[in-house]
């Protein structure tokens, strides 16, 4: 990347001097700031922090690619955002937020979902990438289109207590390349097996620790100070304060970059981590939450069943009998097999789970999975309960 | 004994036990052996055919088993074992 033409004004100086007089940084690591493209994948729990530290520290061009609002759930974490912007656009908050903190940055926003078609055409705009996302679909895409690219891949990653953070797909001052995601984790968890974060939850601060170290290493790979976190694997547990760097390397077998590679072009990244259902397996029965309230104002008779946990039934409950997802098999006797019952829970997923399980195991056929679960009846039928 | 540092998201197996001793003398013997203690753990560790799944990773010290003999990799009573399996979490 040429700093040649790189100048800065007054103001941009007085902001930058304490980079400046770091001896190891000086102007020169300023110049390549000014100059790098990032782009941030997801602006919630780490992109929040990536986001306020990258822009602070004067890169000069930032991609946000986020299609989500803000919501009132987010702000225990995402520290982007404030009351003001529950209900804005994610992108177009962090945006107004981040030139506000800086105004002699571009950013760039993408207010769209990360895919498969678009992914390769935004990306190549950019010098690198910060991960940031939620799921498994949307990393896969991220670290195969840098792959593909040939661009660096930020990486970090939370649940609950655990944070990790790693630098994929880099080539260092010798030329050689590092290793990617598909070397540390070939393949993704099958759904299920793994709670979601809307399931597992997460300590509001972790994002901070582990987004602020994402940051740091999206600013030594562009000013090319010390030493990336590349064929390494941090990994941070935030109740042990216990953190563990491991060697990882790159492996023959990858599909994208190993000795006989066999994905050439993005591909199905939900049919790849196993979320679409198969063709062969049968489709569930599902209602609307309008359907729901309809039933219950005509008065039809059905069993309403929630599978969520406890704790969560306390926080907001639609009157439903209790049985955690992890019980119904065990009491599969007190779903009634002779009338419809509904069963529901935060969103819609673990409740398809409990209708496949007692369909399969029990022979039900009487079933019918709430779509967008208790979030989206509350949304919109009873607007006045808690939402989580 | 070797150490098993075990993960967040599989402590709800382990009865929310984060280390766990175990007498092994390789990479084996400590999943035979924390998959007795701790039955649950099985499915989320092993596959179908018994091989540690591709998405849990097992670090004996700072390198990854793969690197190393993979289940056959030798462990001693200095050892540390950490499983990692593939955690996605950072948005929402």
């Amino acid at each position: 990347m040429s700093t040649e033409n790189i100048l800065f004004n007054k103001e941009e100086l007085a902001r930058y001097d304490r980079h400046i007089i770091i001896p190891e940084f000086g102007l020169e690591a300023q110049k390549k700031l000014k100059a790098a493209k990032v782009l941030v994948v997801g602006s919630g729990g780490l992109g929040s922090p990536v986001l306020l530290y990258l822009t602070a520290a004067g890169v000069g061009t930032i991609g946000i690619v986020d299609f989500d609002v803000v919501d009132d759930s987010n702000l225990h974490r995402q520290v982007l955002f404030g009351v003001t912007e529950v209900g804005k656009s994610k992108a177009e908050a962090a945006k107004e937020r981040l030139l506000n903190l800086n105004p002699h940055i571009d950013i760039i926003t993408y207010n769209t979902q990360f895919t498969s078609q678009n992914a390769l055409d935004i990306l190549k705009e950019y010098d690198l990438v910060a991960d940031g996302t939620d799921n498994f679909p949307t990393r896969y895409l991220v670290n195969d289109a840098a792959v593909l690219l040939g661009k660096p891949n930020i990486y970090a990653s939370i649940f609950r207590f655990d944070g990790q953070v790693s630098v994929f797909n880099y080539t260092n001052a010798a030329g050689e390349l590092g290793p990617n995601y598909r070397d540390l984790y070939p393949t993704p968890p099958p759904p299920g097996l793994v709670p979601s974060c809307a399931e597992g939850g997460v300590l509001g601060v972790l994002p901070g620790i582990i987004g602020s170290l994402q940051a740091l290493e999206v600013i030594k790979v562009i000013t090319g100070a010390g030493e990336p976190l590349s064929g390494k694997f941090y990994t941070f547990d935030a109740l042990s304060f216990e953190n563990r760097t491991f060697n990882i390397k790159r492996r023959a077998d990858n599909p994208l970059n190993g000795e006989n590679p066999t994905i050439k072009a993005l591909i199905d990244y939900e049919q790849f981590c196993g979320l679409k259902t198969p063709s062969t397996e049968k489709a569930i029965k599902e209602i609307s939450v309008q359907e729901l309230y309809d039933w219950q104002t005509k008065g039809e008779d059905f069993q309403l069943i929630d599978v969520r946990e406890v704790h969560e039934y306390e926080i907001v409950n639609i009157g439903a009998e209790l049985i955690p997802l992890s019980t119904v098999a065990a009491n599969a006797g007190k779903i009634d097999q002779g009338k419809k019952v509904v069963i529901h829970c935060k969103m819609g997923g673990r409740s398809a789970k409990a209708v496949r399980e007692l369909e399969e195991k029990f022979g039900f056929d009487n079933l019918y999975n709430l779509k967008g679960g208790i979030l989206a009846w509350v949304d919109a039928i009873q607007p006045e309960l808690n939402k989580y | 004994m070797a150490t098993v540092i075990i993960p967040t998201p599989l402590r709800k197996f382990t009865n929310n036990t984060a280390k766990v001793n175990v007498e092994a003398s390789n990479i084996n013997e400590v999943v035979s052996s924390i998959t007795t203690e701790f039955p649950e753990l099985k499915k989320h560790l092993l596959d179908e055919n018994g091989r540690i799944r591709t998405f849990v990773n097992v670090f004996v010290g700072d390198d990854d088993i793969r690197d190393l003999k993979q289940e056959e990799t030798k462990v001693n009573a200095s050892t540390i074992i950490s499983i990692v399996p593939a955690i996605a979490g950072g948005k929402h």
